[in-house]
């Protein structure tokens, strides 16, 4: 059992939720899928997100244990379970980003916590902090390769892979997660910068938002 | 543009991934209170600015964001190795000196007259 305090960042009261893109769709619009669409965004907001450093082994164990999900051992790993919705990715030797539906990151950590005992290791959620949105479509890796200096073509970007790297001169983690869908971990503070910036590349390949 | 191999993540990424971070393999005295205030002042202050072979230090930073040693020619500014932290070089000034296949070959010769002038001088 971990002596250090946890915060429930989930409020008891329903209030009102708004995602990091509220404001943009409100600004900005959000253009409808079409049939001539060859790309299309999805944003999936409000999942938890808790960064997890330390050591490999111990962390390992304890995932396992916990979600029955592996670390991945190779840099830039991205492993998922079998429902697809709980992932973990490598984002540095002693660093991975472990994102599970929203509402469970608060019991995941505990429970976290309790399979680690005192082993020197930190968890965060930073889950208010960053969104997710999917990139899908036949262009989609034409749209990335605007963004980034990663080579994101579809026959060396493997499946099961993501990267953080300099995106649109700032940086997000890029992972491919099936062979069709690329997704964007973006920081809250600048998902409005990045999407505008998405709208504007995937234009003239007719690029709509599900809404 | 240069393509920069970063140890960590075990790949090849673009230059601009990457900040510099100074001359690498510096040790702090081990007791600060009880040194020379010149041992002190060149720890702090005082940077090797060699013409040739130099072990920098590098961080990774819209990557891992992992501090890694990186030995460059300064003349030519070809990277000759990357290597992690803790780790030794294995390019240094007095190995790539008997390194046939220099690039800079000239200018390895040029830094190793200059050493030898600067040993005239202190002699």
């Amino acid at each position: 059992m971990s002596d250090i305090r946890q915060f429930q960042t989930h409020p008891e009261v329903e209030i009102a939720t708004e995602s990091p893109l509220a404001y943009s769709r409100q600004r900005s619009g959000a253009p409808a899928i079409t049939v001539s669409s060859q790309v299309m965004l999805r944003e999936r907001p409000f999942q938890g997100h808790l960064t997890l450093r330390g050591g490999a082994i111990v962390l390992d164990e304890a995932l396992r244990h916990v979600l029955g999900l592996s670390l991945p051992s190779q840099p830039h790993g991205l492993n998922h379970d079998d429902s697809g919705e709980r992932s973990v990715q490598w984002l540095a030797p002693d660093e991975w980003l472990l994102i599970v539906p929203g509402g469970e990151e608060f019991s995941l950590e505990t429970r976290l916590r309790d399979a680690l005992g005192d082993a020197h290791v930190s968890i965060v959620d930073v889950s208010g902090g960053q969104t997710v949105i999917d990139i899908e479509g036949e262009m989609a890796h034409a749209v990335l390769m605007k963004f980034t200096h990663y080579d994101v073509d579809p026959t060396v970007f493997p499946v099961g892979k993501g990267v953080t790297t300099g995106f649109a001169k700032t940086s997000a983690i890029l992972r491919r997660s099936s062979a069709s869908r690329w997704e964007l971990v973006v920081r809250r503070s600048f998902a409005d910068y990045l999407y505008r910036w998405l709208l504007d590349a995937g234009e003239e390949y007719g690029i709509g938002v599900e809404r | 543009m240069f393509h920069i191999y970063c140890p960590y993540c075990e790949e090849y990424r673009e230059e601009e991934e990457f900040h510099p971070k100074g001359q690498a393999h510096l040790s702090r005295p081990e007791d600060p209170d009880d040194c020379s205030d010149e041992a002190w002042g060149d720890y702090l202050f005082f940077r090797d600015n060699p013409r040739g072979i130099h072990h920098e230090m590098w961080v990774h930073a819209q990557g891992c964001r992992k501090f890694f040693n990186i030995t460059r020619h300064t003349v030519t500014y070809e990277i000759l190795e990357t290597y992690k932290m803790g780790e030794q070089p294995t390019i240094t000034a007095e190995t790539n000196t008997a390194r046939p296949a220099a690039t800079a070959s000239s200018a390895d010769d040029r830094a190793a007259t200059e050493v030898k002038g600067a040993q005239g001088v202190q002699a």
